[in-house]
This record gives C-alpha cells, structure tokens and sequence, in this order.
C-alpha cells in the first residue's frame, strides 16, 4: 500500500495561552512512500516526526492536508478504521498479558464479517510469533522478556492483524547498543518477509542510513531533503542536512568562493567553475582529504587515533566551525606526528559548498 | 551477625514497648476477660471461667440483631461504593473542564464531620411536624406514600443507613481511583484504539487489570471499615440503637461496656473477639482471591 502525504500540516497551540501564535510541529509536508518500502523518518528531537507518524496513524488530525492510503484518503478516518500496525517507543505491551494474549489482543477485537475463530486466531497468532522469532516465549508475560523480546512482542502484534501500513516510533531507542545493531537487521529483514509499507521514527542517522530505502531528513517540522541514504549523504541539500549524516560529522569550514576559487584562509583549495563570488560554508566529510605533501590546505595537526583499520586524523584550523577537524585515511598512511602540520588534498566529490546566509547548497 | 540482630532490637524496643502496653496487653486482656464469667473492673473479680459469655452473647437478640445489620451494611455498600466510586473517577478522569471543582466536591464528604452529616441526613429524611424531608416530599410530588425513614420500618432505616454509609466511605474512594486511573500509561490506550479494541473491551480487558491492586485495597479495607461501622448509626438514629433496632456490631459491644445498660466487659470482650474472627475470615478470604486475580508487577 502506497502512502501519500499531501501539504500535510499540524499546527499546534501554544502551550503558554497568552501567546496567540501557534507552533508548527509540521509544515507542507508532501511525500509518496511508495508500496513495501522502509523509509527512516530522521531529524533532531523535536523537528515533528513523531508528529508526522501520528498524522499517518490517525492519533492526530492534521491541520491542513491529506493522507492518502492507496487511492484512499483516510484523513478523517478514526486510528482505527485506517489499519494501521504501531509499536510505540516504549513498546506497550499489557502488562498483565501474556506474550501470546498481547500478540492475539488486535484479532480478538474483529467484529462483524472479519471475526476469526479461535483457531485462526491461535494460528495466525504464531505465524507473527515465529516471524519475530519469539514463538518459544508464548507464555511469559512482559515483565520476564528483555528489551529486545519485548520489542519484538510489540512488531509482532502490530503485524498480526496484516496492516496495510506499518509506523514504528523510535523502535530501537530503548535497547542497547549492541542489541540495537541486532534488531535494525531484525526489523529490515522482517520488512522484506512481509513486504508492508514501513515508516520509521529516529534521530539516529545511522540507524536510518543502515536499514530504510528512503530517508526524510527533517527539521523544525520541515522536510530538508528525502532520498535514498546513500544519495542524501553524498549529495546533501543544505548544510543542516550535511551535518546530520555521517558520522565522524562533516567538517565545516567558514570560506569563501573569489574569482571561480574556492578559499579556506589563505589557501585555495578547488577550482568552482559555476559558482559566484561570496562568502560560503565548506564543508569536507571525513573521509574527503588525501594527505599530500603538496596539498592545497594546510592545518595544525593535533594527534592521531589509530583504529587498525583506518587511522584517524585529528587536526585544527582558525576556519573551522567543529570542535577539531577528523579526516579518516587508509592505515598505511604514514604521518609524522612530529610535524606541527600536515597538507591535505581534498576529494571534491567529498566537498561541498553552501551559502553562508541560507545555507543551502551552492553548486559548483 | 548476633550483634547486628541485638543491635536492630534495640532500636525496636521503644516501638515494641508502646505496642506492647497498648496493643498486645489489652489485646490479650479482651481475649481473658472472654472467658471469665461475670468479670467487675471495680472489683477485680469473676464468678468462674468457661464458654458461657460467648454462649450468653450468641443467644443475646440484640446481638443478633446487630450481627445481622452489620452484615446487611456490608454486603450492600463494600460493592455498590466501590462500584459507584469507579464509576464516579472515571467519569472524572474523561472530562477537562470543570474536573478540579468535581473533584472537590466529591472530596467533601471526607472532611465534613459525621454528626454534621447525620444532620443533613434528617433534613432530608426525618419526619418533623412541619416537614416530612425531602426525601418524601419527593416521593409525594411523584405520587407516592410517605416512609418515615428514621422511625419507621426496618427496610427504611436500613435504606438509610445503607445511603449514609455509601456516602460518606464514597470520597476516599474515588480519590484512590482516580490516582489509580491516571498511574495507566496513556500508550496502552493509544495501542488499543489503533487495534479498534471496542471501549467495553478497553475498560475489561485493560483498565479493570491495571487498577485491579487498587479495587481489591479498597474492597478489603472497605469491608473491615463497614463491620466496624458505629457512628454513622448513632448519628442516624441516635444512641438508643438496640431499641431502633439498628445497632452494630461495634454498637453492641460499646453499649455492653458503656451504655444504659451496660457493665458487662465480659459480654463486651466475647463480643469483640467475635467481631475480629469474623473480620480476620473475611480478610482472609479477600487476600485469597486476590492472590488469584490481581496483576502482579504493574
């Protein structure tokens, strides 16, 4: 099922009743989630995220714009009638239910022509436990599974009724960190058994970039950019954008583009055939720069951190807006550490620009 | 680890004294002076012992005349205020506006005094030379006979009494329930209404587990509250309860050592301990099924 979100918009009162204006938790937000994909929802706390996942849910009603499921629009449909599945942060599950009693609980709730049997219901029961591979813990009740089963309680009974549309709301932010990994995987995999429509809450880039085939990256409840992780990150639309994915981050240095040159300081360090005169934001990813006793940009080196697999560069410069400037580099690579500085050649497929004002990207 | 435990009681000790010389001592007084026949507090004597006050108290009419009422209070207001009472706090916990000042107002019942209330209670039943109450005006106005509900036939004075009784036990109540109401998380309804889970389902299969700790805290209480119900009568039906056939089994207990009639401790004491083997039975019988029913690890 195909999800359409037209001019969506929520508009919230503020809290504080003496000020009239509203909070806009989410602006004009236009997006087609095509049928079976995952898409990752990703922004800092607070940009309307979870805002935008109760809209699709029907747990709040937009102030302006529609919602489409297929050709349908459920806008003024109650949560209920839409059919959709969602597993809530803190995965609620009834805590005087057993695993098999939660999982069942949306079944029993059919009514009319959709009324199941018993039989039915203890069948598809434990094809949604087997999916999330907790059929062995039928009988335990919330209290006595760890974070993880409980999340996977939750997916199960949010899939057992076969929803149309699938939300999870910041479905990994309550595991650890390597049960985390674990269920990322867990719930790409079970996405790709069921082939339903799947949104997903997070402010974990990483998370968003690993599993979805489509990430929204948002802010202040607007929408930044959307695409496929890879194409978001090597192509980013602005600098918030830049910023948020990726980590080590991307280095941002304040710099300038004077006759068709771009400048960090003093040094000019790629040619910008397109781009105007100005003042702009330039931003390198970590793993953007070639050391090079020639290269165009010289910083402060401050130490290094050897991984094994990549060592990690960790240098300084006046221009720099991050607290210190990493650059990953091969392990081979031999730096004296001795030396004050070091010279960087820089990959301009690693190097973007962006108008110091707006800070969207400039093209170059 | 001796000296630890030598250590810990002795910190007891002044709690163990104080219980010790009023609880346990005249706990086991009572549980003596049960025994012993015709026993005088002036002087300090008894004709025998044996079973005969118990026997004297079981055969006593106006005990069982008290047995009887108390176990008609209890058996109609422990359900129907804890059903009321519900009902009341999640009207309550459903409306926004206006929800601080009903909640006052069905918080005032617990602080008003009792005598107050009892007051109130005449005006609305008590049968004057001026006025038949309220109550029968009410009753008049939508064609019925007046009752004279506190001098009058048994089932009116019970009725009363049962009203009174729900009323005043009423505010506790709802207070533990509201706190109850609003300690369930607000995702496990949010959860249910994406399943479309019919609201009657919503209250039994979610709201009724989640609270159920509380419900069954305020059954149990409750009981114990309404077999040691006295006062509400008195201040019904005055301090005479044995001849309005209205008394207690507090009552009894009460009037044998201290009312008109009283004098007996020895009929008084048999009369307690009944009292509290009747209360321990049913508190253990409360705890039983609740063991069974009530959700553990909310």
């Amino acid at each position: 099922m195909k999800v359409v979100l037209d001019k969506l918009t929520k508009r919230f009162p503020n809290r504080n009743k003496k000020i009239k204006t509203e909070v806009t938790a989410v602006d004009n937000f236009c997006f087609e989630i095509p049928d079976g994909t995952l898409v990752g929802l990703l922004g800092p706390s607070g940009c309307g995220k979870s805002t935008t996942l109760n809209l699709i849910s029907g747990l709040e009603k937009p102030t302006e714009g529609r919602v489409f499921f297929g050709d349908t629009d459920v806008t003024d449909m109650a949560p209920e009638d839409r059919g959709v599945g969602l597993v809530f942060q803190n995965y609620a599950l009834y805590p005087h239910l057993t695993v098999q009693q939660n999982i069942m609980f949306p079944l029993q709730n059919f009514r009319g022509e959709r009324k199941l049997t018993k039989e039915v219901m203890l069948e598809k029961t434990l094809e949604a436990a087997k999916l999330v591979q907790i059929d062995g813990l039928m009988e335990r009740k919330p209290n006595e599974l760890s974070g993880g089963q409980q999340q996977r309680v939750a997916i199960a009974r949010a899939l057992v009724k076969a929803p149309k549309v699938l939300l999870l709301d910041e479905p990994l932010s309550n595991l650890d960190a390597r049960l985390r990994l674990q269920t990322r995987e867990e719930i790409r995999r079970i996405q790709r058994e069921t082939k339903v429509t799947t949104i997903f809450v997070t402010h974990d880039q990483e998370e968003a970039m690993s599993i979805s085939d489509l990430i929204v990256v948002m802010k202040d409840g607007r929408v930044h950019q959307i695409g496929k992780p890879q194409e978001v990150y090597d192509d980013p639309a602005n600098l918030f954008v830049a910023k948020f994915l990726g980590t080590p981050p991307i280095n941002v240095f304040k710099g300038r583009v004077k006759k068709h040159m771009i400048y960090i300081g003093d040094n000019a360090i790629l040619k910008a055939e397109k781009a105007e005169d100005g003042d702009v934001y330039v931003g390198i990813r970590p793993e953007g720069f070639i050391p090079d006793e020639k290269g165009e940009l010289e910083v402060s080196l401050k130490g290094l951190e050897v991984m094994g697999r990549d060592t990690t560069i960790v240098s300084d410069h006046k221009d720099c807006e991050n607290v210190e400037i990493r650059s990953i580099v091969s392990a081979e690579t031999r730096i004296d550490t001795a030396a004050g500085s070091i010279r960087f050649k820089v990959k301009p497929a690693k190097t973007h620009i962006f108008d110091a004002e707006s800070g969207e990207r400039i093209y170059y | 680890m001796k000296k630890n435990n030598l250590k810990g009681w002795l910190y007891l000790l002044p709690a163990i004294i104080f219980l010790g010389i009023f609880m346990i001592y005249p706990l086991i007084d009572v549980l003596i002076y049960s025994f012993e026949e015709g026993y005088n507090f002036a002087s300090q004597t008894h004709n025998g012992t044996g079973w005969y006050n118990y026997s004297y108290v079981l055969h006593d009419t106006y005990f069982l005349q008290a047995l009887k009422n108390t176990f008609i209070l209890v058996i109609i207001t422990v359900p129907l205020s804890t059903g009321t009472a519900l009902l009341i706090a999640m009207a309550l916990s459903s409306i926004k506006k206006l929800r601080e000042l009903f909640q006052t107002v069905f918080f005032l019942p617990y602080v008003t005094n009792t005598l107050a209330v009892g007051l109130v209670f005449m005006i609305l039943f008590k049968k004057t030379a001026y006025s038949d109450g309220m109550v029968n005006l009410l009753i008049n106005f939508f064609g019925g006979e007046s009752v004279d509900f506190i001098d009058g036939p048994y089932w009116a004075k019970m009725l009363v009494l049962c009203i009174y009784t729900v009323w005043i036990v009423m505010p506790f109540k709802i207070l533990i329930l509201t706190g109850a109401l609003a300690s369930v998380k607000d995702d496990l309804y949010k959860a249910a209404k994406i399943d479309s889970t019919p609201k009657w389902r919503v209250f039994t299969r979610i709201t009724l587990p989640m609270i159920s700790p509380m419900i069954f805290y305020l059954v149990i209480t409750g009981f114990i509250g309404a077999f040691k119900a006295y006062s509400d009568a008195v201040a019904l039906f005055g301090t005479d309860l044995n001849a309005a056939q209205m008394n207690t089994l507090v009552g009894y207990i009460y009037d044998m050592l201290y009312g008109s009639s009283g004098g007996y401790p020895s009929y008084a004491s048999a009369a307690a301990l009944i009292l509290f083997c009747i209360v321990l039975t049913i508190t253990c019988i409360n705890l039983m099924v609740s063991k069974k029913s009530v959700v553990k690890g909310v």
